[in-house]
């Protein structure tokens, strides 16, 4: 059993106690403890049930490749699951839970699932839920889906907040090891602006665990006295717990901050960095050898970590297995604070560097040429089995222990390096991926982005890690170092891929390699016969290093499997792609502050308060929120329509149509660009005066829609959509800008600048008189027709424009006085009915008058002649947009899908999108059809249903009947009629 | 006759900076060519600054002329002077092709104030606040809306446009919550 050391722990702070709760039993630690290491010192090394076969496990890593302790943190709106209890700092009142067992860590019921371990081997559910097929959705997949998965998901609000932060830098060195503390001091000594991203929170690295000297001074003194003089520089920023997990194009990289206190949780940086120096250190391997997954198995590294570090004792009696020198140290650091160390086994046939011989010096037993043949145990280390590396796992010996450090070698940590496409190469000395540094990731100008430093660019040991990390300085930009570090010489490892190298199935099988996702050599093994050749196509099928953990441990021992397997060399395997994130990333601290009322910006009008202070139902246009209607009392929104239209023809209505756009055209050559991007002409539109225009892109569709008026002679003012305003002012300066430079034309997207009015209705003359100052009779504003002047003494431009059939004027205000002028309109109409319509009324007003809606009449594919627009297209004009798109035999060609009204022959109201059917089936099979509804209402002024749809040749088939389709089954039958309702002369609006 | 309001009318928050809404104020787009030779006469005759550099400021703390685009300058001056600059421009112009236009109300104006102001635009915009330049006018975002700053005094002054206004003050209001410092 693990337990706490009497003296010792670089890390933690004997006298500061945090207590905390593992499955509701209270435990204590220390500040500075991981919550891994403080359940180990209170003897926890059962942390967890693996994933398939719900097999005990305990904690493995000491960091970020950690693959079994992964914990439930929290309750309520601070639940986590899946967090890496060696990360996690340990903090008072800290709730943790295991995950993936029922009823108890102890006595979990999936476990049967590890006495079935032989009959779900790779491929298992492929192979056995693939008929009957319609099952697999039905039936395996939620069974197993609910069967799955490690932590839970959070069920209520994220009661923490979360903040991003943008940075910029010449050099971001990642990792605060020695390799990164000498990197980012050399680049801090020529100038740069450095960041320095640390992600635990302690500076150093595993230097002072492996006690490096460097410069003369212990590698703790020194790491103290670097970071201290580090944090004096103005251009160089310290950040500890920030966790860099991804580097993106040009320098763009991602950071997450672990922050502390009442302030937001997490902080995501968004940095864009010159050069990224990637000193992300080595991640130590595990041995393949049977029962290596068994609580108290651990990393030599993380053993040692633990000791030193933590002052953790992961047992008494420790077994060292190993194929190098490093994992002596293990066995010496045990030794050093009086545990022991019954024997280490090194597979190699000899081992006489300086760290054996210290060993050996200490009285520890070494066997070379032995592995482990098997771990005996159920959820704790009880004993291992001790066999010839050579052979086949004959047992020689039984050695009781309570834990096992393993080392297979360390592979650097490149991942950061292949986010942006880094190659790899195979260090056949080191048997290790490192980076190659003829294919490194690149930003613009086609040099390297990512700089690796020590460790991670494969320079294991302490003086040629440091030397590498200061050349990695150098070429970052920084100025040369005097720096040296030393540590014992070591000796070369010897690749071990299986323990031992001729293991039976019945051990193999008891191999992990993944042991998060629950994957064994015999696994790979079987893919490889299965013919499952590809590292890419093996890892999916196997889920080789497709847990949480991505598999930092697994990835290099599948490969070496796999290629044993097939019969290739490692490299000839590959690698599969490290994509982002490094680690997992909380979704709150990726969203930041996008939530609640700043999850995305809504755009109001100048009288959306009143609007919201009278109860209005709103509807999303783009990002602006409409009023749909204004409901009162008990009202149905369909009765607030009904009521809202009736009295818009009846009495006085009105609507905020701010949204709209409005763009100024101005310049010498104005009215010629608008002939150009109208079908109409607009050039020869007199001042004062309104004119109708549709837009069409290149193709001949049709794209936006409004009304033009003429300010002056060089000035017009053109109307968009609500939601073109942006998109047809863009492509307003695209051609300006790029096609027709030459032309002499200025635009200005005015649209925010005025709050726009619509005065509708038989009244609507009587309130605007009442408002005074401007002469909007018959004669003087005549319809189509725009007067300047103040109203109500607002600065205002009156529009004599109708998008409703009835009587109409758009006022155009300042913004900032459009509350105002709304205010008025209502006490001047109060003795005329006036009320506030939304955007349903306006719809279902333009329905009954067979005015199109961009967007619901058309979608993309749609030509004005299609809408019988024809009037509006110029015969006379040599060109325009679209004109081109519009002769092409295609949308020429009469047999189109066309505008009509249709009318139900029972009344009824056509679901919107109905399809009208035709006789027979197409070439897939499908029923044909003949056209289909595009927009449908129920006209509270008509008291029946009314829709316009595109019909197959429809304006040549008045009084037709067809059928349209309904998702119930049932069908409607509708007359081909004109899609003009009501007022079909128009002298409603000519008044 | 009413008078003018700006979005928000006036909110403010005091966190680790403060933030707070300002204006009204008169600004005009100007597009114009900017080597155009009367447009500095008509820049000193609208709004009585000299013409800024490319993305620059100049202000005299009420009116001011900003360098957005290589033919367009935003003008500000009082609202109520608005009417008399378009007049001035028109006239000082009348020779040369320009767009002069009106857009006080289509902007919300902001201000950021404090020794940590800096750190609430940290939060919102990718541009290099470190590498601002005293009177650089920066053209960028906040978080997902288009916004214009630049420092003075102790602080920004930002503009974004109106129908967004309330996205922004919240945006600002929420970086500059206290505990939430960045430095």
């Amino acid at each position: 059993m693990s337990t706490r050391l009497a003296r010792g722990g670089r890390l933690i702070d004997r006298s500061a106690a945090r207590e905390f709760t593992f499955n509701g039993r209270r435990m204590r630690g220390y500040l500075g403890d991981t919550l891994a290491s403080a359940l180990l010192a209170n003897g926890q090394t059962l942390m967890g049930r693996s994933f398939k076969y719900h097999r005990p496990r305990g904690v493995v890593a000491s960091g970020v490749e950690e693959p079994n302790a992964l914990m439930n943190l929290g309750s309520d709106g601070r639940f986590e699951p899946n967090a890496r209890a060696t990360l996690v700092p340990l903090a008072d009142g800290m709730q943790a839970a295991s995950q993936n067992h029922w009823p108890s860590l102890e006595y979990d019921i999936g476990a049967i699932n590890n006495l079935a371990a032989r009959f779900l081997p790779a491929g298992f559910y492929y192979k056995t839920f693939i008929h009957p097929r319609p099952f697999w959705k039905h039936v395996f997949e939620p069974v197993i889906r609910r069967s799955a998965g490690l932590g839970r998901a959070p069920r209520d609000r994220d009661a923490d907040h979360y903040d991003q932060a943008y940075a910029h830098c010449d050099v971001l060195v990642v990792g605060g090891g020695m390799a990164g503390l000498a990197a980012a001091q050399s680049a801090a000594a020529s100038g740069l602006r450095v960041i320095l991203a640390e992600a635990t929170g302690h500076w150093g690295g595993r230097a002072p665990v492996d006690g490096v000297t460097v410069g003369g001074k212990t590698a703790e003194d020194w790491t103290a006295a670097t970071v201290a003089a580090l944090a004096q520089v103005d251009h160089v920023t310290l950040r500890p717990s920030t966790n860099v997990f991804g580097i993106y194009d040009h320098g763009y990289v991602l950071a997450a901050e672990r922050l502390s206190g009442d302030g937001p949780r997490e902080r995501l940086w968004r940095i864009r960095a010159g050069r990224v120096v990637m000193a992300t250190g080595a991640i130590e391997r595990p041995l393949s050898f049977a029962g290596n997954d068994i609580p108290g198995v651990m990393l030599a590294g993380a053993v040692r970590d633990y000791v030193v570090n933590w002052a953790v004792s992961p047992g008494d009696r420790t077994v060292v297995v190993t194929n190098n020198d490093d994992a002596y140290r293990t066995a010496i650091a045990l030794r050093q604070v009086g545990l022991a160390v019954p024997v280490i086994l090194d597979a190699r046939a000899q081992a006489d560097g300086a760290l054996p011989e210290e060993a050996r010096a200490l009285g520890i037993r070494v066997l070379t040429g032995h592995g482990i043949a098997k771990v005996k145990g159920g959820r704790q280390v009880t004993a291992v089995q001790v066999c010839l590396q050579a052979g086949e796992g004959a047992v020689i010996e039984e050695i009781p222990c309570d834990a096992v450090a393993m080392s297979g070698g360390w592979s650097p940590a490149v991942h950061l390096w292949s986010h942006c496409g880094g190659r790899l190469l195979w260090d056949e000395g080191g048997a290790m991926f490192r980076p190659d540094p003829a294919r490194p990731p690149v930003t613009h100008d086609g040099s390297a982005m990512v700089i690796p430093a020590g460790a991670a660019n494969g320079a294991l040991g302490a003086a040629d890690c440091l030397v590498d990390a200061l050349a990695a300085g150098k070429a970052a930009g920084g100025k040369g170092q005097k720096l040296a570090a030393t540590s014992p010489e070591e000796r070369p490892l010897e690749a071990v891929w299986l323990m031992p190298q001729g293991a039976g199935i019945s051990l193999r099988e008891k191999m992990w390699l993944d042991p998060q996702n629950d994957v064994k050599v015999s696994d790979v093994q079987l893919a490889a016969r299965e013919g499952y050749a590809s590292v890419e196509h093996a890892k999916r099928y196997t889920t080789l290093g497709m847990a949480t953990d991505q598999g930092k441990l697994s990835n290099i021992n599948g490969i070496a499997t796999l290629g044993a397997a097939l019969n290739v060399a490692i490299p000839e395997v590959g690698t599969t792609t490290f994509r982002p994130p490094f680690v997992p990333v909380t979704l709150g601290t990726l969203a930041g502050e996008a939530r609640g009322e700043i999850f995305q910006p809504l755009r109001r009008t100048p009288m959306h308060a009143w609007h919201e202070g009278q109860g209005a139902y709103f509807e999303p246009v783009g990002q602006w929120r409409r009023p749909y209607c204004f409901p009162r009392a008990k009202e149905s929104h369909a009765q607030a329509v009904a009521r809202e239209v009736t009295n818009t023809r009846t009495n006085v209505g009105l609507l905020d149509a701010s949204t709209l756009g409005k763009i100024v055209v101005k310049g010498p050559d104005a009215g010629r660009f608008l002939d150009m991007l109208y079908t109409g002409v607009m050039s020869t539109l007199p001042i004062g005066k309104c004119r109708y225009g549709l837009m069409c892109n290149e193709q001949g569709f049709l794209s936006d829609d409004g009304v033009v008026v003429r300010l002056a002679d060089d000035t017009w003012l053109c109307h968009t959509t609500s939601g073109g305003a942006d998109r047809i002012h863009g492509w307003m300066e695209d051609w300006l800008q790029c096609e027709w430079w030459d032309w002499q034309v200025y635009t200005a997207n005015l649209t925010e600048q005025y709050a726009q009015i619509a005065v509708v209705g038989p009244k609507a003359r009587e309130v605007l008189q009442a408002l005074g100052g401007i002469d909007v009779s018959r004669e003087a504003l005549p319809f189509m027709a725009m007067a300047e002047g103040k109203l109500a003494g607002i600065p205002a431009r009156v529009f004599r424009i109708s998008f409703s059939g009835e009587l109409s004027y758009e006022i155009a205000v300042p913004a900032a006085q459009g509350a105002a002028f709304w205010e008025a309109c209502l006490a001047a109409g109060a003795g005329h009915g006036i009320m506030a319509y939304g955007t349903e009324a306006l719809h279902v007003m333009r329905a009954e008058k067979g005015f199109i809606m961009i967007g619901d009449e058309t979608d993309g594919t749609v030509i004005p002649q299609d809408l019988n627009l024809g009037w509006a297209i110029s015969r006379k004009k040599a060109d325009f947009l679209g004109k081109r798109g519009q002769e092409r035999s295609h949308l020429a060609n009469p047999d189109r899908w066309r505008l009509v009204g249709l009318e139900t022959l029972d009344g009824s109201v056509i679901p919107d999108g109905a399809y009208a059917v035709a006789p027979g089936v197409n070439a897939n099979g499908q029923r044909s059809t003949e056209g289909r509804v595009t927009s449908t209402y129920f006209s509270p002024t008509l008291q029946r249903g009314i829709a316009m749809g595109l019909v197959h040749r429809g304006p040549d088939r008045m009084g037709e009947t067809v059928t349209f389709a309904t998702t119930t089954g049932a069908s409607i039958a509708a007359r081909i009629v004109d899609p003009v309702f009501y007022d079909k002369e128009g002298a409603r609006q000519d008044v | 006759m009413s008078e003018p309001v700006t979005p928000l009318a006036g909110a403010s928050l005091a966190g680790f900076a403060t933030v707070r809404e300002t204006g009204p104020h008169g600004m005009i787009t100007l597009r114009c060519a900017l080597d155009a030779a009367p447009l500095a006469m008509a820049v000193k005759a609208a709004v009585g600054t000299g013409l800024p550099a490319p993305r620059r400021i100049v202000t005299d703390g009420t009116c001011g002329a900003g360098w957005m685009s290589p033919d367009e300058l935003l003008l500000i001056c009082p609202r109520d002077q608005v009417p008399t600059a378009l007049a001035a421009l028109a006239r000082e112009l009348a020779s040369v092709h320009h767009l002069a236009a009106d857009v006080s109300d289509a902007r919300a104006v902001f201000r950021i104030e404090g020794p940590k102001a800096q750190q609430v635009l940290v939060k919102l915009t990718p541009a290099d606040l470190a590498a601002l330049q005293p009177g650089e006018l920066r053209r960028s975002r906040l978080a997902q809306v288009a916004a214009a700053f630049w420092a003075d005094q102790d602080g920004f002054t930002v503009v974004t446009f109106r129908s967004v206004a309330r996205y922004a003050f919240d945006l600002l209001a929420n970086a500059a919550r206290p505990g939430s410092e960045v430095f």
